[in-house]
């Protein structure tokens, strides 16, 4: 297999990470929090360089992958929304904000914006009911949200972005 | 609302969350910590202290309420070069926060416990397996395991007693699934988080192929103050086979939301109208659900049932771990049914046939009733898959599924057949069936609606009443939400 296309820094220090565990296969999952860590997602190529790093099959690193919600097989915009769907927020209107959400970004739940601006997501709970409904901007919360106060959210990160 | 002494709250689980610093271990010792660690060392036998957890009755508060000491007790018969002491901190329901609190506010509570437990059972290795959705949480963990090594409280020679105890973090990758036990245990070895049968239980055969005890991070929170201040003062807490406290994460549409931590057999209405304020906005309470997805609704007529693990069973919700949503007249029990298993839906791992299969036919059915499409037979139905899941699900997630659908069309059957027999929603939630509509009484014409409205579906003259155009209607609310004379209304 050909890893030229993935970036020899962010390999290495993969290598370091993995060879830091004596038993490689039952730290999979840490090892691919690590490697979407360093890549952003986890496309196939990133996936087939674990596998021969750990001497886990290929195809059980798919399976691994493709099962847990947190890992991406595509790549992710520069911030990532979600939207809490959490039953506190879902009966204090949650569904309506990814609404108005969807609609803002003109995107679907996992997909990301045309300028790779933003990802969106859905979560089953922030643990934050208490300021339902809620989402968060790479783990920033924002809570309360109405209509109104969810697109001024999203500009905000518009507005910073130009001033950068 | 009575005569009678307010409800107060008793804290044992959450006693230093908000009052030690947690990233202080100075500051936890002071109120504590590893106390009854070093107590458990010099002073007791194993054999001892699991019998003081068998006596102090407390109950696995992760959902299922199996005898902690129990647990401890098999787990301790098992002979093995190598046994794991686990902490399940993959708190998936939505709507349930306390292990968050506890592993964020007072962490070395429940690395004490898992010590506790190391010694008891006879094992020398602790893993804790987080959600990755927490990091906080984890970032408190990893400082409090730090410190409490270079103190010598965990690692090798404990308290210079040679008593050796390591813990390592595991993280979760995001499914719900992965709070069942066996489920934890494939996701800790690196693989994908699918349930097993049991047996053999995780006491004979757990983590690697080892005996392990697994436990809730709320259980082991009990722990150090189980030790000590003794099994019969924990045991005179509660009700006859609920013994001590549970907290319960109450949100929703209530006037004080947030975590509170009662004695057991402390009833609903003491808990909503006491502590939680009641109502929020004056509303009428409708249900209030317990244990997450795998709960069911309870309605005004249980208010004053003292809750514990049994009573919640027998009125068909469960304890779980003790999320508690409040809900008022505005809210439609077929749409929370249909929430939770769009939620189930999506986490079922698929591997036995009645979850996989049963958790979208009965979504599918509870679209077709939210649509207005909905026959007396269906209903049928959703309750005849309900009991095949129940019966024959592989795990806990599959059999407890069907609850929120069977406990809703129990207490709210009423609101089953609006929507069947009526084609009507009686609190004009699911969209499909709605209309709505400007009283052209109370309308001043003032043209903030049609300004706001996303879908340009309201128009009219300036001071005379506006109307809206339902085959525009997005029905997104927004209409509502701006009108000033409460001129339109969902029919």
């Amino acid at each position: 297999m050909n890893y030229e296309m993935l970036d020899r820094s962010k390999l290495d220090e993969l290598d370091a990470y993995i060879n830091s565990f004596e038993d490689k296969p039952s730290h999979l999952i840490m090892i691919l929090h690590r490697a979407q860590g360093l890549f952003g997602y986890l496309p196939k190529e990133v996936q087939m360089y674990v596998a021969e790093k750990t001497g886990v099959s290929s195809a059980k690193v798919y399976g691994v992958v493709t099962f847990y919600s947190f890992f991406t097989m595509k790549p992710r915009g520069r911030h990532t929304i979600s939207v809490c769907m959490g039953t506190a927020c879902f009966v204090k209107g949650g569904e309506r904000i990814l609404d108005v959400v969807k609609e803002e970004l003109g995107v679907e739940v996992g997909q990301m914006t045309d300028d790779g601006m933003f990802t969106l997501e859905h979560v089953h709970c922030l643990g934050a009911c208490s300021l339902a409904p809620v989402i968060s901007i790479d783990g920033q919360i924002y809570g309360h949200m109405t209509r109104d106060k969810v697109k001024e959210v999203i500009r905000s990160y518009y507005v910073e972005e130009e001033e950068a | 609302m009575s005569t009678k002494e307010p409800v107060q709250q008793l804290r044992i689980a959450l006693r230093n969350c908000g009052i030690v610093n947690p990233r202080d271990i100075d500051d936890c010792i002071a109120h504590d910590a590893y106390l009854a660690l070093g107590k458990c060392l010099t002073e007791m036998t194993p054999q001892e202290v699991v019998q003081e957890v068998l006596d102090s009755g407390l109950r696995g508060r992760g959902g299922a309420g199996f005898p902690t000491g129990k647990k401890w007790q098999i787990a301790a018969t098992y002979d093995a070069d190598v046994k794991y002491v686990v902490c399940n901190a993959d708190e998936g329901d939505p709507g349930a926060f306390m292990d968050r609190s506890i592993l964020e506010g007072d962490p070395h509570s429940v690395l004490e416990a898992m010590a506790i437990c190391g010694y008891a059972i006879g094992a020398h290795e602790g893993r804790i397996y987080i959600r990755a959705e927490y990091p906080l949480a984890v970032n408190r963990l990893e400082n409090a395991i730090a410190q409490a090594t270079e103190y010598g409280l965990l690692g090798k020679d404990i308290m210079g007693t040679g008593f050796d105890f390591n813990i390592e973090i595991t993280l979760g990758a995001g499914a719900f699934v992965c709070g069942e036990e066996t489920a934890l245990l494939h996701s800790m070895e690196g693989k994908r988080g699918e349930p097993s049968t049991k047996p053999p239980y995780p006491a004979e055969s757990g983590f690697m192929g080892k005996p392990s005890n697994v436990n809730n991070v709320e259980t082991f929170a009990n722990i150090p103050t189980i030790i000590n201040r003794g099994a019969a003062w924990f045991s005179s807490i509660g009700t006859e086979k609920s013994k001590g406290t549970k907290v319960f994460a109450l949100a929703g549409k209530i006037n004080n939301v947030g975590l509170v931590e009662v004695p057991m057999g402390t009833t609903l209405r003491e808990i909503i109208y006491g502590i939680g304020g009641g109502i929020k906005g004056g509303k009428k309470f409708k249900a209030v659900q317990t244990g997450g997805p795998s709960g069911g609704c309870i309605s005004e007529k249980h208010l004053d049932l003292p809750i514990d693990y049994d009573n919640l069973v027998s009125i068909g919700s469960m304890m779980g771990s003790g999320g508690m949503i409040i809900m008022d007249e505005d809210d439609c029990m077929v749409s929370i049914a249909k929430y939770y298993l769009k939620f189930s839906e999506g986490e079922s791992c698929g591997r036995c046939t009645p979850c996989r299969i049963g958790t979208r036919r009965i979504s599918e059915l509870l679209n077709i009733i939210t649509d207005g499409r909905g026959k007396m037979e269906h209903i049928d139905e959703l309750k005849r898959i309900s009991r095949t899941m129940q019966d024959t699900a592989l795990c806990a997630l599959g059999q407890s599924a069907p609850n929120p659908v069977l406990s809703t069309i129990d207490t709210f059957w009423d609101e089953y057949v609006a929507h069947v027999v009526d084609k009507r929603c009686p609190t004009g939630t699911c969209r499909k069936m709605t209309r709505y509509q400007i009283d052209p009484a109370r309308c001043t014409g003032c043209s903030l609606c049609s300004r706001n409205c996303p879908a340009d579906a309201i128009s009219g003259v300036l001071r005379s009443p506006f109307s809206i155009d339902q085959s525009k209607c997005i029905k997104c609310g927004t209409c509502i939400e701006k009108c000033n004379f409460g001129a339109i209304s969902i029919g």
